[in-house]
């Protein structure tokens, strides 16, 4: 009876966040008027104007970055680990990837700010708080989960896949990439849409490195404000109306998160009819 | 680690001499297409085959029998050398094809290419029908959609199953019945125009129905093909075989025409297995 | 030759990820290290040292805090699920799927809901209790899986000997069960500890930033009402305020020592699993 209480847990917490997240922020978002708020593109609390279409952009751009950076670099380790790693090199590797998955958040935003801010703020035109440093720094902190989730889908493909293209005179390699990774393919999708769900929902390290001007960037050398920054840029001291934009915009990025946890069941469920 | 680098120098200088002087003398009598002699394998600090020398003759169906674990998979994967996938497998002695040893300079990808092997479960890529079979030839670098196609046909109408499939070439693979599939596998060991075609108890996995049509195919693709065949069913043997190899424990008891073996058997332990007192 | 172009590439993207992964850590421990001074130490925060004693402690807290509400709910649920659930049943499915969507959701929803409902709702104000509250939340479901996987990797052989012995269903998984799957499930807590000791968005609405080790022996209990920071909201803060840069590669070098320790305990406690079954 306890037992079932302690699982019915999940289901309240779940049934609050909603309830909380939308009864706050659903009527500052009426009373702003909803294509006011989506697809606005001035973010001005002072004046009363509260656009987030350049955030929801920021939000996207800055996903998109990470996943080009940090997808294939993560796909590649995977292989490497699954299929080309002797015993050795692996069991220094494996903790090495715990390791960047522990990592907090603060502690990358601050590498990000000491190390990638400054080197293209002097390689590269702008600030150096950009779009670019936001989508490395991204990419680099979704690899462990790319990594980790792709090497348990090719992991897991049967071992007579492999044996079968060797029997055909396939190469390691061939074998590996024209067998085992498409066998692979929606496991290693799911590891893509679960990266895009921790890049999108990152907050303190892209606060730290993006500039976070609430303008649509022209170049990636721009600054740029996804909405996770929007919230935590400005709760401390928002009030009323602001503080109800500011809720709202989580209303969105959580509409994002579910419409991207959708895609990933769907996926998976997809992974294991076959 | 220090397992694979000593299976990587399995062959030993002075052995190879002696394996290609015997070679030399295979090549005259002509007859057969793959032998060995005087091979030994271990896994570990197992001995798993001992002092095996066996000929296989071109263009008949060779059966290898005898109880489970006597090694008779094992030497058949030695003969593509699918054994390099085993951590800890260590080879000595010789292994030929047309008279090249096939642990020398001959390159793996190329000897697997000649010497095609069917596995005991089914396994069809998880892709489509047309593609897997497709996978050898572009694999050996034939792009040409054209002649893709013909090969294609052709592998599956050499495989007795074009007419069960040829209209859903662009289907899944793993929507076919266990039969289907192994009979796919074969056109697929075929379209990469092997010399040698490896069975390794290939139809165990299957209904009576789909192992007398691969049993017949057999027969059939002797003509053209050299087959060897593991099969834990004598009857099997008896019915596809010309030639059939006994082992025990890892050696070769006795190897002859098939129908002389299972008649008139020279060494007792055979007798005793053909007459079915070994499990 | 395409098989070498593949081999270069799966290369090329290992050691892109190994020299990221080293670059990173090495960066911050040469930074660090040399001012890992004994002042970061001192009891007390001032302006003029920047101690994250204080942080340290307050991490403890939280942590111990918001474990002794997430591990108890998360280790009984996964029993529920294992051990008393039929997997076709509607509530199982909630159960799972909310577990689910929990994982998926950011840190910062979680400080936002924290903030709206602890905070304000309940009256809580910025304080400990309100952020190790959010942060069981977040953890919850990490400790569930884990020690549903652990739960599972049971054999069946254990349960049924609890049974042959008269033991009750409750009896049988306190005393057969849970003993085999403890290593699993010590695992999981780990992994959900790392999680906290290295959280801010969930934290800076709900804990707040005040940098002081809540005033139990004055206020008793009721200290759980204070505002702290935790080590990694401290980092975030000095980072932010830009004048104390070297106290801040410092506290990251405290915080990347915490994660190796908790990931090294997380893969002891995992061998244990295996060689224990």
């Amino acid at each position: 009876m306890l037992f079932t209480l302690a699982a019915a847990i999940s289901i309240l917490a779940v049934a609050l966040i909603c309830v909380f997240l939308f009864a706050n922020g659903l009527p500052a978002m009426f009373q702003i008027g909803i294509p006011e708020f989506l697809l606005g593109t001035t973010w001005k609390p002072g004046s009363g104007m509260y656009g987030i279409f350049p955030m929801i952009v920021g939000s996207i751009y800055v996903t998109a970055g990470a996943i080009l950076v940090g997808v294939p670099a993560g796909i590649l380790t995977a292989i490497y680990l699954s299929r080309f790693a002797g015993s050795r090199v692996a069991s220094v590797l494996r903790p090495g990837i715990e390791l960047l998955a522990g990592i907090p958040s603060v502690v990358y935003g601050f590498f990000g700010l000491m190390v990638l801010v400054p080197f293209i703020r002097m390689t590269m035109p702008g600030r150096g708080l950009s779009l670019l440093a936001a989508s490395l720094l991204l990419g680099i902190m979704i690899l462990p989960t790319i990594i980790t989730v792709a090497k348990n889908a090719l992991d897991a493909v049967p071992r007579s896949y492999y044996e079968g293209a060797l029997a055909l005179g396939a190469t390691h390699e061939r074998a590996v990439f024209r067998i085992l990774v498409p066998a692979a393919f929606s496991g290693i999708m799911a590891a893509v849409v679960l990266g895009v769900g921790r890049a999108i929902g990152e907050t303190m390290a892209v606060v730290m490195v993006a500039g976070n001007q609430p303008v649509i960037p022209n170049s990636i050398f721009d600054g740029v404000r996804t909405m996770t920054a929007n919230i935590v840029l400005e709760m401390g001291y928002a009030a009323d109306l602001h503080r109800g934009a500011l809720i709202a915009t989580g209303v969105v990025l959580f509409v994002f998160i579910m419409l991207i946890s959708l895609l990933f069941s769907a996926i998976k469920k997809r992974g294991e009819e076959r | 680690m220090d397992a694979v680098t000593a299976s990587e120098k399995r062959i030993m200088e002075p052995e190879k001499e002696q394996c290609m002087q015997s070679t030399r003398a295979e090549a005259a009598a002509a007859e057969a297409k793959m032998g060995v002699e005087g091979l030994n394998l271990y896994y570990g600090e197992f001995h798993a085959l001992k002092d095996v020398t066996l000929d296989f003759p071109k263009n008949e169906v060779t059966a290898l029998i005898g109880p489970s674990g006597c090694g008779k998979s094992t030497l058949l994967k030695t003969l593509n050398r699918m054994n390099d996938l085993m951590d800890g497998c260590r080879v000595d002695g010789c292994v030929s094809l047309d008279g090249d040893d096939i642990y020398g300079d001959l390159p793996v990808n190329d000897l697997r290419r000649r010497v095609g092997m069917v596995f005991q479960q089914p396994n069809p890529f998880p892709m489509s029908i047309y593609d897997n079979i497709a996978f050898g030839p572009r694999t050996h670098g034939i792009k040409g959609k054209e002649e893709l196609d013909v090969i294609v046909e052709q592998s599956l109408r050499n495989a007795a199953i074009w007419d069960e499939v040829k209209d859903r070439l662009k289907k899944s693979a793993l929507g076919l019945s266990g039969g289907q599939q192994q009979r796919l596998c074969i056109a697929r060991a075929l379209a990469v125009q092997p010399e040698v075609l490896l069975l390794d108890e290939s139809t165990s996995a299957l209904d009576p129905i789909s192992t007398a049509k691969i049993e017949d195919l057999v027969i059939e693709l002797a003509s053209k093909y050299t087959v060897i065949m593991v099969t834990h069913n004598m009857l099997q043997a008896i019915r596809v075989s010309t030639k059939t190899a006994f082992f025990l424990l890892g050696e070769m008891v006795e190897a002859g025409d098939t129908d002389a073996l299972f008649t008139h058997p020279k060494d007792s332990r055979t007798a005793d297995y053909v007459s079915g007192r070994f499990g | 030759m395409t098989s070498k172009i593949l081999r270069t590439l799966v290369y090329v993207g290992t050691i892109l990820t190994t020299l990221v992964l080293a670059g990173i850590v090495g960066y911050i421990l040469i930074n660090g290290i040399p001012h890992l001074k004994p002042s970061l130490f001192e009891w007390t925060y001032t302006s003029e040292n920047v101690s994250l004693m204080p942080a340290l402690i307050d991490t403890i807290l939280m942590a111990l805090l918001a474990l002794a509400l997430s591990v108890p709910t998360g280790v009984g649920a996964a029993i529920y699920l294992v051990e008393y659930a039929r997997s076709s049943s509607r509530f199982v499915r909630a159960v799972r799927m909310t577990a689910e969507t929990l994982q998926g959701i950011p840190s910062i929803i979680y400080g936002l809901f924290g903030l709206l409902f602890f905070t304000t709702m309940l009256g809580w104000g910025l304080s400990l209790i309100s952020g190790a509250c959010t942060l069981a939340i977040m953890v919850l479901p990490v400790v569930m899986r884990t020690t549903e996987e652990a739960l599972l990797a049971v054999p069946e052989s254990y349960k049924q000997g609890g049974f042959a012995l008269g033991a009750g269903h409750v009896r049988t998984i306190f005393r057969c069960v849970l003993p085999s799957a403890l290593p699993g499930i010590v695992g999981g807590v780990l992994l959900a500890l790392g999680r906290c000791v290295g959280e801010v968005a969930a934290l800076l609405f709900t804990a707040g930033t005040v940098a002081q080790i809540p005033d139990f022996g004055g206020q008793g209990i009721f200290a759980i009402f204070d505002s702290c920071r935790t080590l990694a909201v401290h980092m975030y803060v000095l980072a932010s305020e830009g004048l104390h840069m070297d106290e801040t590669y410092a506290t990251a070098v405290v915080l990347l020592i915490l994660i190796v320790i908790l990931n090294m305990g997380a893969n002891f406690a995992a061998k244990r699993l295996k060689r224990g079954m």
